[in-house]
């Protein structure tokens, strides 16, 4: 892909955030917190590149950090979505008696 | 000459899908109903993004045939790596207390941040694994290689994403680790106040622009550590000067900086899944910053320029401890309450100190037992994070169709009997309407003075809010104070009320 077509995505993306995150409501707004969290660290995905990766140089240190960014990312994928079903199971509407 | 990796058309495909599963995810937040299924969709884009990664044929940098990244050796690693910080992230978000969410969040931005650093490092020391070699004689296939000792070219476009997602990932890891020993506790929330800072930041945040632009030129390792750590530095410095009561503006911010890095690490990586969530979460947080701002009555700048929320302001307070103010018991407080046809609490900061939503619920109810209308009234900026008062109230089991926003329930205090004001402070002052040398002239307020009895719980008279200004509403006519922790004070009032 050329660096245009990339830009256009960003740009187009921006624009549906601005318009989704203003349509959540305010009551919901630690949680919609928690869940940018957990889906930016679909940067994983990057790390499991560099960690897999083998190296053309024989320098190893690429494939650590690589790992290490592994278990960075996924403590906050399992933390984010896990933390934000819990929050998001607490929000009851009022019973009708 | 830029073209970056090819990837299979199935796996750009896949790659869209999950960004577009993100989307629905914040997409389900716009009601409480729907915002379960949209969590459970943006599981399920991960597990795509993911899957894909593992199961599509990456091109070697050795020249071999392409491989999954199952069939490496070291897929072991990876399981073992991704298990690891699952079980760490799991265990975590079972057992934090809703109390400490800011911290948590705050926690978590700086994983982002670190794990956005890393992965620009690993391509910056492995770029033929990411595919983002200089091609040097363009259609002959992959890339010429030089001696084993040699770092290949990286293209030059790809060093500014790389330099930029590096600058903001170290920025986001350093501004949030502060953030977090702030909302911990572990250092104060007090501002700290270099001497000519504006100046250091200024002169940090050029010195990082002309290293990435000299790094397109040259693609020295020491440049690039050079980014990395002025950036680090540079976090560290622009969160020390802000306070407590701004904390909820730099959550927010930080919550964009860690967008704005994934995005960055997408366009190196030419990922659309990375650059979708990457924009989402940036525009995210941008909005959230802007939401808090407005709700303090203050611009993005100056709470970035930092100060606010110490002592130095409290300019009033000394003076104002001789003002006579009514003093009320637990007793006083469940008869006007009782007696009410309507009673709107207003939760802050204080509720969640000393963990009084459990009590106050039970509160509620009593007083709903006796026919009395109870509503729950919160300010954007009650809390140390956006929407932290709902969830500590939907945690104690309070429906969320009895809280209201600000600008939902202020009309409302006019026809309230009482208005019960628990652990919440600037976000009260009236001062804040009609004196124009407050610093918190212009921030939108509850109007609780407007309700016939207000009941102020507070620890003592001693204290102000996080703005340093006295309150104003505490010597008022119809003003009682009720002196006490919050928690004991509301459970007292459940025992005089049953």
């Amino acid at each position: 892909m050329d660096f245009i077509s990339i830009l256009s995505i960003f740009v187009l993306a921006c624009f549906v955030g601005y318009y989704v995150v203003w349509s959540v409501t305010p009551a919901l707004h630690t949680p919609l917190m928690s869940v940018t969290n957990a889906v930016s660290s679909v940067i994983v995905v990057g790390a499991l590149i560099a960690a897999a990766a083998e190296s053309a140089t024989g320098n190893h240190s690429a494939k650590w950090l690589g790992l290490a960014a592994v278990v960075l990312a996924s403590i906050n994928i399992f933390g984010g979505f896990a933390v934000t079903a819990r929050m998001l199971a607490m929000y009851k509407k009022k019973e009708r008696r | 000459m830029h073209e970056g990796p090819a990837l299979p058309a199935w796996v750009a495909l896949a790659y869209l899908i999950a960004g577009g599963c993100f989307i629905l995810a914040l997409r389900g937040l716009s009601s409480p109903e729907s915002s379960r299924r949209g969590n459970r969709i943006g599981m399920f884009g991960m597990l795509i993004a993911v899957l894909t990664t593992l199961l599509y044929y990456h091109p070697r940098p050795s020249g071999e045939l392409p491989l999954s990244l199952l069939n490496y050796k070291t897929v072991g690693e990876l399981i073992a790596a991704i298990a690891l910080g699952g079980a760490i992230g799991l265990v975590t978000a079972r057992k934090i207390a809703m109390t400490a969410m800011p911290q948590l969040v705050a926690a978590f931005h700086s994983l982002v941040g670190l794990a956005a650093v890393l992965v620009g490092a690993a391509a910056f020391l492995n770029p033929e694994a990411f595919g983002i070699v200089q091609q040097l004689s363009p259609g002959s296939g992959w890339t010429v290689y030089a001696p084993a000792t040699v770092t290949a070219l990286i293209n030059p476009v790809s060093r500014v994403e790389m330099g930029l997602g590096v600058a903001i990932g170290a920025i986001t890891f350093s501004g949030s680790v502060i953030a977090f020993l702030k909302l911990n506790g572990n250092m104060s929330g007090k501002p700290i106040l270099l001497p000519l800072r504006h100046v250091i930041n200024l002169g940090t945040l050029i010195a990082i622009l002309a290293l990435i632009a000299a790094f397109t030129q040259d693609q020295d390792p020491l440049i690039f550590w050079t980014i990395a750590g002025l950036s680090f530095l540079i976090g560290f410095l622009l969160i020390i000067p802000i306070g407590g009561a701004d904390m909820p503006v730099v959550v927010s911010m930080l919550n964009s900086y860690s967008g704005w890095a994934a995005a960055a690490m997408g366009f190196t990586l030419h990922n659309t899944a990375m650059i979708i969530t990457g924009a989402l979460v940036g525009s995210s947080g941008a909005i959230l910053s802007y939401i808090m701002c407005r709700a303090m009555n203050r611009s993005f700048i100056s709470v970035i320029a930092g100060g606010f929320g110490g002592d130095a302001v409290a300019g009033g307070a000394g003076a104002a401890i001789d003002r006579p103010y009514k003093r009320g018991s637990a007793e006083d407080a469940a008869f006007l309450m009782s007696q009410a046809e309507q009673v709107i609490i207003v939760p802050g900061y204080g509720m969640a100190v000393a963990q009084a939503q459990h009590a106050l619920r039970e509160m509620g109810d009593v007083l709903k037992k006796e026919g009395v209308s109870v509503k729950y009234a919160i300010h954007p900026v009650a809390g140390r994070m956006p929407g932290h008062m709902n969830v500590l109230l939907a945690e104690a089991n309070v429906p969320y169709d009895e809280v209201f926003e600000l600008e939902d329930i202020n009309s409302e205090f006019a026809r309230t009997d009482v208005a019960f004001v628990i652990g919440a402070n600037d976000v009260t002052n009236p001062a804040a309407k009609t004196d124009k040398s407050s610093p918190i002239y212009g921030m939108p307020v509850l109007d609780v003075e407007k309700a016939k009895t207000v009941l102020f719980v507070k620890r003592s008279m001693g204290g102000v809010g996080y703005a340093g200004v006295d309150n104003e509403l505490f010597y008022r006519d119809n003003t009682m104070m009720l002196l006490a922790d919050a928690k004991k004070m509301v459970e007292e009032i459940v025992k005089a009320l049953g």
